[in-house]
């Protein structure tokens, strides 16, 4: 096939057109992110008067203390379980409304209603739930011999804000779910049906795979969001407690750098942070782009 | 001729106007503060009052959210050379305020340069000391500033078959006042507090003079050591566990505890370790049962000492001119004058910081109508302080507390016994008072 190419003869004017984006990259990315990478060397005063050039001192310094490792694993373990569960949730609620007949695009309206939600008015909601003075939740495990307390019982904490954060992602990829669900032609499924096998060996033999490139690049965009949009609800339930236990290194750069006012290791916290989203982007590209499975 | 005269003449008249006008504007005093709802309002009726008294100044009052938030708001500022003059800051960041040297125009100062009078001596001694340099000058002006005291429910107690006007005054008793409310079904549990680092750490070592950290609990300079350790806070935490375990206590949250008072306010726990300036929300919230205020428990075989306070004062910031300054310290002779003093003191439950203003309030008559309003004052003037019940002053403190709330959670838990989470508390707070020695060295 024959490709037609439009030469344009002018050498300035894409430049001219580029500009306003390369402009807001600079001024909005490029610029604080350097300021993070110098910050990130210097110990300084909360007033700025004073400043020493540490070298990695604070870096080195993150890395033996113990409160950061402790939180870099928190993360890790809020990451896996948010991205497990609102895949999983939203996954098997996707199914569902695939099989569905009548009333889908219904369904579909009101599944997607969570995501609209602010996440700190999320966490607000499930810490009105949860609470142990005036929740309903409390009062109703109490009931049955469970005496819940996030403020003090770091399990309990750890599964309220993974709940929270969970509920919210649960529409984004559930929307995501139902189209790819829709892609897959209903030919194979039936096919394999002919051919005597069950749902849930239709399920995991041919859905599942033909699914595979949604569901990377969705746990990818879980783990991103896990990590990064949902300091919202652990600041509006937990605050990162008890005893750091729900502390994920987002919340921790804030608490170092706005609360503490130790802006170098704030700053180094922060440029690690972005060095995990380079990481991340750099694996979303390079495997999403070759597509998984088949 | 006639009309060019005219038209002259009305230019003059009109820029003669815009000139006598800008002469007249009252210069603006921006004063940042941490004061929301009740006292929020209580705070901008006193600048707006200050306003009407006179015409060359006007204060302009703005909330910038909570007490770490507004202090953050008042650095970022100054870096930016967009401060307010006036920042109120929490008694926890006095250590950053005075270490920022270059930032802070010294209240003593301040006034000195201004020509206002100003005595010291006319506050009280346990609010001076908390804000005075080595050489004893005042380097921020008091504003609110309050103590811990006990609440407990008399409704309760009487239900129990306790005397309503006997409060506890040891843990002894409230130990054994809280079993037989529990026992008699009057209320599900004893107590409750907020502020566990304020009240049941920091202020429990000064009632029973106990230091908590060396050089004169950090006055003496940024090389201090925490000392929480101590066996009475020991003691103390390991008690707290064990009455959590048996029910007498619950926990409230970290930070203030938030979920301390409406335990009280439901009369789920009959008694309620808090702010004195608490007091307006425990009253509008006791429709149900009368309230009674009392000094804080103290252990038996201890006598009490003396409390220390908490609250915020207004610290000056440098770069404004000096006109503006003038308008500072008049300001602040308005601000400590017994009158508005007294009445900040009665409409919030802060202390009456200076003498003036406590006898004031007595000649009004203030304390017979309203008995347990002057408990506060009694128990921080009790004793002559020591060097232990002065007060405290560290650096990162704000993280320190976090830090002390979250061993103390781990005591409750049960994963650390009170001992080593004083021990871990203590290595994890010198390391940031040696990062904060460091970053502030002169």
């Amino acid at each position: 096939m024959q490709t037609k190419r439009t030469i344009f003869p002018n050498k300035v004017l894409p430049y001219f057109l580029l500009a306003p984006q390369l402009v807001i990259t600079g001024i909005f990315f490029f610029w604080p992110a350097g300021q993070a990478i110098w910050q990130s060397f210097l110990r300084e005063d909360a007033f700025g008067f004073k400043t020493t050039f540490v070298w990695l001192a604070n870096y080195t310094a993150l890395f033996e203390d113990p409160n950061y490792l402790n939180s870099l694993q928190v993360t890790l373990v809020f990451s896996v379980c948010v991205a497990a569960l609102s895949l999983g949730l939203a996954l098997l609620l996707a199914v569902c409304v695939d099989r569905l007949i009548k009333g889908a695009s219904g369904y579909t309206t009101l599944l997607l209603w969570p995501y609209a939600v602010a996440p700190a008015i999320a966490g607000v909601l499930w810490w009105f739930l949860f609470n142990p003075t005036i929740g309903i939740l409390p009062f109703i495990m109490e009931r049955l011999g469970y005496n819940w307390d996030h403020a003090l019982n770091s399990t309990d904490a750890m599964i309220l804000v993974v709940v929270a954060a969970s509920w919210k992602q649960i529409s984004y990829n559930f929307i995501f779910f139902l189209a790819g669900l829709q892609s897959i032609p209903l030919s194979l499924r039936e096919a394999a049906a002919i051919d005597g096998a069950g749902p849930f060996k239709r399920f995991f033999t041919i859905t599942l795979p033909l699914l595979s490139p949604t569901s990377f690049f969705l746990m990818v965009v879980n783990v991103v969001y896990a990590m990064f949009d949902t300091f919202g609800i652990i600041h509006a339930t937990t605050e990162g407690g008890p005893a750091q236990s729900t502390n994920i290194l987002v919340y921790k750069v804030y608490a170092d750098g706005f609360i503490g006012l130790n802006l170098g290791s704030s700053a180094a916290q922060s440029v690690i942070l972005m060095g995990i989203v380079i990481l991340l982007t750099f694996v979303q590209f390079r495997y999403v782009e070759r597509r998984v499975a088949y | 001729m006639a009309t060019r005269h005219l038209m002259a003449s009305l230019i003059a008249a009109v820029a003669m106007a815009g000139t006598s006008t800008a002469a007249f504007a009252a210069t603006e005093i921006t004063w940042w503060h941490a004061m929301g709802g009740e006292l929020g309002a209580k705070l901008e009726a006193i600048a707006t009052k200050y306003n009407e008294s006179q015409s060359d100044y006007k204060v302009v009052p703005v909330f910038k959210g909570t007490y770490p938030e507004t202090l953050t708001a008042a650095i970022a500022a100054f870096r930016a050379g967009q401060q307010p003059h006036i920042v109120q800051v929490f008694e926890v960041g006095t250590g950053t305020m005075m270490a920022a040297k270059g930032a802070v125009y010294p209240v003593y100062q301040l006034m000195k340069d201004a020509g206002e009078p100003f005595d010291p001596k006319a506050f009280l001694p346990s609010v001076v000391g908390y804000y005075t340099d080595t050489e004893g000058n005042m380097l921020s002006m008091p504003f609110n500033s309050s103590t811990p005291v006990l609440y407990y429910n008399k409704t309760v107690f009487e239900k129990a078959g306790l005397d309503p006007n006997t409060p506890p005054k040891t843990w002894e008793e409230m130990e054994s006042f809280s079993k037989k409310i529990m026992d008699s079904g009057a209320a599900k549990c004893g107590f409750t507090t907020g502020w566990v680092s304020w009240v049941q750490t920091e202020n429990l070592s000064a009632w029973h003079n106990q230091q908590i950290g060396t050089l004169e609990n950090g006055f003496g300079g940024l090389k201090t050591e925490l000392t929480y350790n101590n066996p009475l806070v020991a003691k103390h935490w390991a008690n707290l566990k064990k009455w959590q375990d048996a029910g007498i206590f619950q926990y409230g949250g970290k930070g203030g505890g938030n979920d301390a008072p409406p335990k009280f306010y439901s009369q789920e726990c009959a008694m309620y370790m808090n702010s004195s300036a608490s007091r307006a929300g425990v009253l509008a919230n006791s429709k149900d049962f009368q309230v009674g205020v009392a000094m804080l428990p103290h252990y038996a075989d201890v006598k009490p000492q003396n409390s220390i306070i908490g609250g915020a004062t207004l610290w000056v910031l440098q770069g404004k001119k000096d006109a503006e300054y003038k308008g500072v310290a008049d300001f602040f002779s308005y601000l400590s004058s017994a009158e508005v003093q007294a009445d900040w003191h009665q409409g919030t439950g802060y202390l009456p910081i200076t003498q003036a203003s406590y006898e004031l309030s007595q000649k009004q008559g203030y304390y017979d109508k309203n008995p347990g309003a002057d408990v506060s004052i009694k128990q921080i003037t009790l004793n002559e302080p020591t060097a232990n019940s002065k007060g405290l002053r560290f650096g990162s403190y704000v993280q320190i507390r976090d830090i002390i709330d979250e061993e103390f959670q781990q005591v409750l838990s049960g994963a650390k016994t009170s001992e080593v989470a004083l021990g871990d508390l203590v290595k994890r707070g010198n390391a940031l008072l040696r990062e904060f020695e460091a970053a502030n060295a002169n």
